[in-house]
């Protein structure tokens, strides 16, 4: 069985969030970077798992991004995983950002690809589907659970207000979330290995930028709490009924 | 050229999301001088044709029970195909758990550039730009799309719906849908609660509640509002509440009127799943919680003496007690 892991690189979640360049950028004076959460804790833990009961299983991961990535996929390698894969390009296209990991997909020939669920930052939701039609595979997105029997998914899929459980057959495209997985902390001896372990750079196939970002906008700053003493509760009703309209 | 609304349903109803982007549709389609279609898949109880009222002229069905259920890519390509019979130049989905799933495959199959999360209607004066949520709502970026086609999925909650008179013809298209791959074996949901991603209000409770045996004014509150209920992340994580009540940047993120967050403390991980709330109330004990900063009305006290009085005001307000 050969896996792939869709790792991508966000702010810590406790960054400023600041731009620059007239709004035009994003200013990542100070930011600290990580893994995105659903990325590391849900997508690459269990395919580490799956890894771990199935000794042949390979597992491999992916991101797009410039030089300034690395960092980030020796941590995932940290976590596991037997070799990474960077291609190198700068996008914040999905579309293009899907159709590079469809193409490196295309030549490993993966039974499960695993995406996070969305990036912090730009929380898209977009790049496992695209992977999936771009391969003509199924998709279920949002998974909250992942259990694997030969080659038979069964996967829980988020729905409103609940859950449902989807069957799938191998080769499928998976978007991971909590649920799906608990989060592990990288031991000595993975910081170790991740250092030997190979990353391959490739450069990018010709893929046009469907969509590109014109500027960004941080909204109004909240006008303050109004605060109503403890003993006054029926003054936040009124309020809430007269003044917000809120119910 | 057109612009198509895809409608999403379950257990044989159309969703209040779907209202949203049939209106933000309209409303585009008027900008863009055009008309507005819908496109539904599958089968529902609910009447088609009373949709024009959200502005649209025409309502597209594939009739095929078989897509009553959500299969990705079956339902990327029927829609994919809709899109190309009825000349569809944009489509336009809710980012809910259905449009996560399929806005971005119809995209890529059809080399349309894809926005999800709008908040508000593109930029159309010259080029096509949609103002999108990003930093889990702690910021919005501008997003050109410069392909031909373009796909659009709204964030839920974020676009007014306005009905007026108007009906809807109805079109039975002729589309070959695929076998599913993906087979549901079983839906749980919990019966008689409002949905969260769908709920006007929603009355959440933190660690400040103890335990989970303590939930029951926080249950009696949100069953006087018609309220869903919600958590912080150590409630889900000490199982003291389902998972699914889980908001926040790793939870669910919604975007209701009004939003009770009780005894939580307002960690910016939670307020990253619920500052999309139009109006935010805080009832906590400790005068400094972060939570107060980002509130609209706030209450300092403990949540076991404060919301039975709630429940008990907000009664009296409708005329119950
Ligand atoms: C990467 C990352 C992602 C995360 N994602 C999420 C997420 O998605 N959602 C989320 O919620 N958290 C998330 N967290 C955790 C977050 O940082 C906080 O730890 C969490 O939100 C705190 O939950 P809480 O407010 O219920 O508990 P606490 O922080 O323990 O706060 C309890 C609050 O209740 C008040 N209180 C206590 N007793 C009473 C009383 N009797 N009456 C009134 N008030 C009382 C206290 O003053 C306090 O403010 C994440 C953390 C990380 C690092
Ligand atoms: N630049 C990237 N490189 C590799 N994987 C990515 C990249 N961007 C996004 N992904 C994957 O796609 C998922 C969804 O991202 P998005 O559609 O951008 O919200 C992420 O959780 C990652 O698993």
């Amino acid at each position: 069985m050969k896996i792939l892991v869709c790792i991508s690189k966000t702010p810590d979640t406790t960054s400023k969030i600041a731009f620059k360049d007239n709004n035009s950028k994003f200013d990542e004076a100070g930011v600290q970077w990580i893994i995105n959460p659903y990325d590391e804790w849900y997508a690459l833990v269990r395919a580490i798992e799956l890894k771990e009961k199935d000794a042949s299983a390979v597992l491999h991961l992916i991101t797009v991004g410039g030089a300034d990535v690395e960092p980030i996929i020796r941590k995932a390698l940290a976590l596991g995983g037997d070799e990474a894969i960077r291609v190198n390009a700068q996008s914040d296209d999905r579309y293009f950002i899907a159709a590079q990991i469809a193409e490196v997909a295309k030549q490993g020939g993966y039974d499960l690809i695993f995406t996070g669920k969305e990036t912090i930052d730009f929380n898209s939701s977009s790049v496992g589907g695209a992977v999936a039609e771009l391969l003509d595979m199924p998709y279920i997105s949002l998974a909250t659970k992942f259990e694997l029997n030969g080659t038979t998914a069964t996967v829980n899929r988020e729905i409103e207000g609940g859950e449902e459980v989807n069957e799938v057959s191998l080769p499928v495209v998976i978007s991971c979330q909590k649920g799906v997985a608990e989060q592990r902390i990288p031991n000595m001896r993975g910081i170790m290995a991740a250092r030997t372990k190979p990353l391959k750079v490739v450069e990018p196939a010709a893929v046009d930028q469907l969509t590109s970002v014109v500027s960004y906008e941080t909204p109004p700053p909240k006008a303050g709490v109004k605060l109503v003493p403890a003993d006054n509760v029926a003054e936040l009703v009124r309020l809430l009924h007269e003044e917000a309209k809120a119910i | 050229m057109s612009v198509l609304i895809f409608i999403d349903h379950s257990e044989g109803h159309i969703k209040k999301s779907s209202f949203e982007a049939l209106t933000y549709g309209a409303d585009l389609a008027k900008q863009l001088g055009t008309s507005a279609e819908g496109l539904l898949l599958g089968t529902v109880n609910d009447d088609l044709a009373a949709l024009g009222k959200y502005g649209v002229t025409k309502i597209n069905q594939v009739n095929n029970e078989s897509l009553n259920n959500l299969d990705a890519q079956v339902y990327a390509k029927a829609i994919g195909e809709a899109a190309t019979q009825t000349g569809a130049k944009v489509i336009v989905f809710s980012h809910n758990q259905n449009g996560r799933a399929v806005a971005a495959r119809v995209g890529a199959r059809l080399k349309a550039g894809v926005v999800t999360g709008a908040v508000a209607l593109p930029k159309t004066d010259g080029g096509f730009v949609v103002k999108k949520s990003v930093f889990s709502a702690k910021a919005f970026a501008n997003v050109s799309i410069n392909s031909d086609i373009k796909v659009i999925s709204l964030n839920p909650n974020s676009y007014k719906i306005t009905a007026g008179e108007g009906s809807a013809a109805i079109n039975q298209l002729n589309i070959t849908v695929d076998a599913p791959k993906v087979k549901v074996v079983s839906v749980n949901k919990v019966k008689g609660e409002v949905p969260l991603t769908e709920a006007e209000i929603v009355v959440s409770g933190g660690r400040g509640f103890k335990g989970p045996e303590n939930w029951g004014i926080l249950e009696d509150l949100a069953k006087t509002l018609h309220a869903a209920t919600a958590c912080s992340r150590p409630v889900a994580d000490a199982h003291w509440r389902p998972h699914h009540e889980h908001v926040g940047q790793t939870g669910i993120q919604i975007a209701p009127n009004l939003y009770f967050a009780l005894g939580i403390s307002g960690a910016i991980q939670h307020l990253a799943g619920v500052n999309r709330s139009k109006v935010i109330v805080v009832v906590n004990k400790d005068p400094e919680a972060p939570f107060f900063k980002a509130a609209d009305y706030g209450i300092v006290g403990d949540v076991f003496e404060i919301v039975p009085k709630l429940t008990e005001e907000i009664k009296k307000l409708k005329g119950i007690a």
